[in-house]
């Protein structure tokens, strides 16, 4: 017989019980839906996680106080508790001693009021050296970075971000050379950073702005702060082979420097972004496989759910299958017919539970903020589905397909 | 011997010593207990019997639906006694035609669509099938009722559709297992003249009947009981008294 008989009869099986064939292909709808949105929702949380990482910069380490137990609690580590163990003179060894570093950068960091021409806002500055630029991946729209001379000088110069220049000026006003005040301090803009936009965090990162290490520190940050602490120092290896082998040297000096004996903790750490990001994407891939996984569950229990009534079918339609046989339906047509009604009746619950599936996953990334992700779930969904409609599909086939005609052309 | 040249021509089923045993559990049942039956191309035959004496057993094996215990079934000189399941499939769907007590149309199609049934499965076209359904429906009388399914037709109209179904594909044989059984005497009348007259036109035709009027019309009577044949009579049926002459059907 013909093949596009064969789905013929499947398809008119399926729309003789509209209802019935509705309510066995919901199990395979729901499990379809749960899988998409589960594996949708992983995918959107593990490309958050790797922009957020990916966006600090590439080839970046970061150097950070590490607080140990004995030091108290966080909240006492501020600049006047003498937690904070790294300087702007361990910055300057790291960029004498260690080789394959292209930035160095120590950096502090605070939130503080800006005014100008009476419009206020209140934004985060950095005080940085002028590395930081390139630790970071940053770009200068407008005007210029700052210098290392004028650091060193403590002129008291900024670049701004975009979101601090329309605050306090408007969208489409040159800021150039104007003075702000940050906190009770006259500062002069000289730069705009290009705008990066939102994190994948949803933070805006155009609401910040740069300012010289050592004047941000003293006038802006913590003036009661030790001379030159920084409580960063951001490091961007000029290659990517390298990250590894700095990180061992940038360690190696510190514990030197802060004159560490060989069985006690660093008091510093040193993170390498890029094992980071390999350990985040890590988890969240478990995180996904897991959600998965438990969301499979359901496209079992859907697939029972067709066997169940493909052996109903089966049953109901005995005699249908004796006449059949008997008048020329070769035992591979009965069991072809059921296989492709159970296949059928899958992949158009696959198909339905994609759409509802990717609809609650759009929903679900516009709530978490993280980019709606599709990946490869379209031919996953219908192959999964078809895989569990042939599978659960396979047995009462079978049985159609075992049929005596006799007996079956005798049933009531 | 040239009569007997001329019966094998035009031989259509050749039965010999054929058997049918059911075993449950330690009882036997002989359904058919050595049954030798000949029927030639074109004969009109009525197998009467009381209940249980093996008619639907044999109309089973006639038609391919089973097969024998032991003895030989040839048709047309084929050994269909020995074919496998889809051989026997294939072999019912181009050359058998049944008609059942109880129709067995499929509910959920039209007449035309329980008409193009067999057609399907013996592979051909849709517009093909489609036309000699019509066709088929035409000739029994029911050209007008294409669309209508089976709820919607009266027991004799059924009847009619599941013996256009039966004559789709033009088979050689046209098995009719109580074909009456159902109907009421008018109707019963109308299906045994289309039988009538499709044996006219050249059908071999077998049909089980308890009804003795219904056997009277065909030209021979076979009678059975408890598995055997006990009576045998009217054209085509074995000639009384076994002489030489009969000598071609039991070769030693
Ligand atoms: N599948 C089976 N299993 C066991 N015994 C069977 C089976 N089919 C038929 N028989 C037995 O074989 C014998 C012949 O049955 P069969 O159906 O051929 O009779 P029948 O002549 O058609 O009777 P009826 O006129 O009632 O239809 C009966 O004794 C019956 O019980
Ligand atoms: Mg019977």
């Amino acid at each position: 017989m013909r093949r596009i008989d064969l789905v013929r009869f499947a398809g008119g099986a399926i729309a003789s019980h509209p209802m019935r064939s509705a309510l066995t292909a919901l199990g395979v709808v729901i499990g379809v839906a749960a899988v998409v949105m589960m594996v949708s929702i992983g995918q959107g949380a593990q490309s958050r996680i790797t922009s957020t990482i990916r966006g600090l910069g590439s080839n970046l380490l970061i150097v950070s106080p590490q607080f140990n137990q004995r030091g108290g609690n966080f909240a006492n580590q501020g600049f006047q508790g003498g937690g904070i163990t790294l300087s702007s003179s361990d910055a300057d060894a790291i960029k004498a001693q260690v080789t394959g570093l292209s930035a160095v950068a120590g950096a502090v960091r605070g939130n503080t009021q800006v005014i100008a021409e009476g419009a206020n806002w209140s934004t985060r500055i950095e005080g940085v050296t002028p590395d930081y630029l390139v630790a970071r991946d940053l770009e200068i729209g407008k005007g210029r970075m700052f210098d290392e001379n004028e650091a060193r000088q403590g002129r008291k110069v900024v670049v701004v971000g975009q979101t601090v220049v329309t605050q306090l000026f408007g969208e489409n006003t040159d800021p150039i050379g104007q003075r702000i005040r940050v906190g009770k301090v006259p500062f002069e803009i000289v730069g705009v950073l290009t705008p990066k936009g939102q994190s994948a965090t949803g933070q805006d990162q155009d609401d910040m702005m740069l300012g010289p290490l050592d004047a941000v520190r003293s006038r802006v940050v913590g003036r009661r702060a030790r001379g030159d602490v920084v409580q960063q120092i951001y490091l961007k290896a000029s290659n990517g082979d390298q990250l590894d082998r700095v990180q061992e040297d940038v360690t190696e000096l510190l514990r030197e420097r802060h004159k560490i004996q060989p069985n006690s903790d660093d008091d510093f750490q040193v993170q390498n972004m890029a094992a980071v990001l390999e350990s985040a994407q890590q988890a969240t891939q478990i995180f996904t496989v897991l959600l998965g996984g438990v969301a499979a569950v359901s496209l079992v229990v859907g697939g029972i759910g067709i066997m169940n009534i493909m052996l109903v079918s089966v049953s109901e339609r005995t005699r249908e299958i004796g006449l059949r046989m008997a008048i020329g339906a070769k035992r591979m047509d009965v069991l072809l017919q059921f296989a492709l009604e159970a296949i059928a009746l899958s992949a158009a619950g696959g198909a339905i539970g994609l759409l509802i599936g990717w609809a609650g996953a759009f929903g679900i990334a516009k709530v978490g903020g993280w980019p709606f992700a599709v990946g490869s779930s379209a031919p996953l969904a219908i192959g999964f589905s078809s895989l569990v409609g042939l599978i659960f599909g396979a047995y009462p086939a079978w049985r159609a397909a075992q049929l005596d005609p006799i007996e079956a052309l005798r049933r009531e | 011997m040239a009569a007997a040249a001329a019966v094998a021509a035009d031989a259509m089923i050749d039965i010999k010593d054929l058997k049918k045993v059911y075993r449950m559990g330690d009882e036997t049942v002989y359904a058919l207990a050595g049954v030798d039956l000949f029927i030639g191309r074109g004969e009109h035959v009525a197998i009467i019997g009381p209940s249980g004496s093996g008619k639907s057993s044999l109309m089973n094996i006639l038609g391919g639906l089973d097969r024998p215990t032991e003895g030989v079934y040839a048709f047309e000189g084929e050994p269909v006694g020995q074919y496998d399941d889809d051989q026997l499939a294939g072999w019912r769907n181009r050359r058998i035609g049944f008609v059942f007590q109880s129709f067995q149309l499929l509910p959920r199609l039209t007449a035309l669509q329980n008409v193009e049934l067999p057609m399907i499965y013996a592979g051909i076209s849709p517009a093909e099938r489609r036309e000699r359904a019509i066709a088929m429906l035409t000739k029994v009388g029911l050209g007008d009722r294409k669309g209508h399914r089976p709820t919607q037709l009266s027991g004799g109209q059924q009847q009619r559709v599941a013996i256009a179904r039966a004559l789709a594909n033009e088979p050689d044989l046209l098995l009719a297992d109580e074909p009456t059984g159902a109907l009421d005497q008018h109707t019963g009348q109308e299906v045994l003249k289309l039988f009538e007259e499709l044996n006219a036109d050249g059908l071999t035709l077998i049909l089980v009947t308890h009804d003795h009027e219904v056997a009277a019309r065909a030209k021979r009577q076979v009678s059975f009981l408890d598995g055997h044949i006990v009576k045998d009579v009217g054209e085509g049926s074995p000639p009384p008294p076994p002489g030489p002459a009969d000598a071609w059907r039991k070769p030693a």
